[in-house]
């Protein structure tokens, strides 16, 4: 496990842009993390898997301030401007795509700058259209473009591409590549696809029962190789983290 | 009345190449809604088959003389009446009349209803006020509430427009309240992550999200509102359809009272249409098809 420094060091050396010390969630009776610390720097593509209940979604949330149900103790540090991409793509169906897109932002240029994100995510000419006119995969385009408009330093992605079937999924992850390349957030993103966070993720932390249990750094160079011998290391790495013990 | 034209005549072509036994790749592909389990979709216009046949038997009865004039008036006597009535001005003063009576109430209640679902829907001090008294209103019929309304707010029209108010104010409220209370939590959470105010929540994603629940309320309101009129417009008045219709009773007019309830009938179905129109209009985003 990555010891990190201690909060008050934060800042110190190499920039951080999430800082968790001793974190701790639980439901009623029911602890769902416990003792989790990590750091992310400034600029890393860090992966989540883990098994489903194995708290992944309760530690996103909690970065994302979106648990006030919960029992919670530990220490956050994270930046303001974060964005979180949801698995569904959770567009209001009662607004058309620009104003999705565009939702929250109150500077004057907004809508130059959320048009200028449709075209980015290969949409352009769709804004006046319903959500519901659009494919799932066009309307993840949108939620992406959402995320990314409002220029964060942090994306926080929840299994964004669960809900795709498996080629549209192949193009989300060269959209996600090419525009993370451009507009530099720091990138968490939870998953339980092993090879989405090998192929995406410069680092890979892996969760078990409310703990991280694996913390493995992925030095291959882009576009990602699935035949690379070091991806097939890693792969079965994650794996066995995960407990699956593969045969085919 | 048949929005759905489009579906209707895409039923109707499927069953048409079934009929002319295409093929059966054919028929899959022409959207072929008919199964054995379930019935197909009607044709244009199919709906109206049950009131016209209800016509034409109701006339057929009076020719020969089963259904007497003093029980029911023929269809075309009513006609006549209607058209009688018209040409020697009887008619317009209390259809006015009772318009503005129902308009009122209804402009008034909906307005109302609107204020109690927001105050009651968006926070808890208003949930805890309001909610429970209009529930305890719903079980309360309008029509029983009449004898206090006339002891404190006389004989008048105030308390006929009063008595149109509360029967219209229940079913915007419920449903309203109902609208707001159901938004998706998802959206919610959706409006913090990307930091909206409370009034941008309120704008932007509560009232969109209450707007079906809302219109369900005002399609029930604009039938509503006319029919505490037949009662109230015994109490104190000379002009409106329920007076013409009560006083047609005490003359043994089978004519005017059908003339009365034809009016009732088409006011009810306009007011339910012009409602469907600015819903279809204001949700035409549930409209499209998914890609």
């Amino acid at each position: 496990m990555n010891a990190g420094p201690r909060p008050d060091e934060f800042g110190a050396g190499e920039r951080l842009a999430v800082s968790v010390r001793d974190l701790a969630r639980g439901f009623g009776e029911k602890t769902v993390l416990d003792g989790i610390n990590f750091d992310i720097r400034d600029g890393e593509f860090v992966a989540l898997i883990g098994k489903s209940g194995s708290g992944k979604s309760t530690l996103l949330r909690a970065l994302a301030d979106l648990d006030d149900d919960a029992t919670s103790s530990g220490v956050i540090r994270i930046p303001d401007n974060l964005s979180v991409l949801f698995q569904d793509s959770r567009l209001l169906p009662w607004q058309n795509v620009i104003d999705n897109i565009t939702l929250g932002l109150r500077d004057a240029d907004a809508r130059d700058r959320g048009l200028a994100m449709l075209r980015d995510v290969g949409l352009a000419g769709r804004e006046n259209a319903w959500p519901n006119e659009l494919s799932g995969g066009e309307q993840q385009r949108v939620a992406l473009a959402r995320s990314l408009a409002r220029g964060p330093s942090l994306l926080i992605a929840d299994e964004p591409f669960g809900a795709l079937d498996a080629l549209t999924r192949i193009k989300m992850h060269e959209l996600l590549f090419r525009l993370i390349a451009v507009h530099r957030p720091t990138v968490l993103l939870v998953t339980h696809d092993v090879d989405e966070a090998l192929v995406l993720a410069n680092r890979v932390i892996v969760m078990d029962e409310g703990r991280i249990i694996r913390d493995i750094a992925v030095d291959l160079p882009y576009p990602r190789d699935k035949t690379h011998p070091h991806f097939a290391d890693n792969r079965r790495a994650l794996l066995s983290a995960l407990g699956v013990v593969t045969h085919v | 009345m048949t929005y759905e034209a489009d579906a209707y005549s895409l039923g109707l072509a499927g069953r048409e190449h079934r009929a002319a036994d295409a093929p059966v790749g054919a028929v899959h592909a022409t959207l072929c809604r008919k199964s054995r389990f379930m019935p197909g979709r009607l044709p244009r216009g199919g709906v109206l088959f049950g009131p016209i046949a209800l016509l034409v038997i109701w006339q057929l009865a009076s020719l020969i003389g089963i259904l007497p004039e003093k029980l029911l008036a023929a269809p075309t006597t009513a006609v006549a009446t209607f058209y009688d009535m018209i040409v020697e001005g009887t008619l317009a003063p209390h259809f006015f009349a009772s318009a503005t009576r129902a308009y009122l109430g209804l402009g008034i209640g909906v307005a109302l209803g609107i204020a109690l679902a927001l105050a009651s829907g968006l926070s808890r001090v208003g949930e805890a006020s309001i909610d429970a008294l209009v529930q305890i209103k719903r079980a309360v019929p309008s029509l029983a509430l009449i004898p206090l309304a006339i002891l404190w707010l006389g004989i008048g029209e105030t308390m006929k427009i009063a008595i149109i108010t509360t029967s219209v104010l229940v079913p915007v409220y419920i449903n309203t309240h109902a609208g707001l209370r159901g938004i998706d939590l998802r959206y919610v959470e959706l409006a913090r992550t990307v930091g909206l105010s409370y009034r941008e929540f309120i704008t932007r994603v509560a009232l969109p999200g209450a707007l079906p629940g809302f219109f369900t309320g005002l399609r029930l309101a604009v039938t509503t509102c006319w029919t505490a009129l037949v009662v109230l417009e015994q109490i104190n008045t000379t002009e409106g359809v329920g007076y013409l219709m009560s006083r047609a009773r005490d003359y043994g007019q089978t004519d005017v009272i059908v003339v009365g309830l034809a009016i009732y009938a088409v006011l009810g179905l306009t007011s339910d249409l012009t409602v469907r129109y600015f819903e279809r209009r204001a949700l035409s985003y549930r409209r499209v098809l998914g890609a």
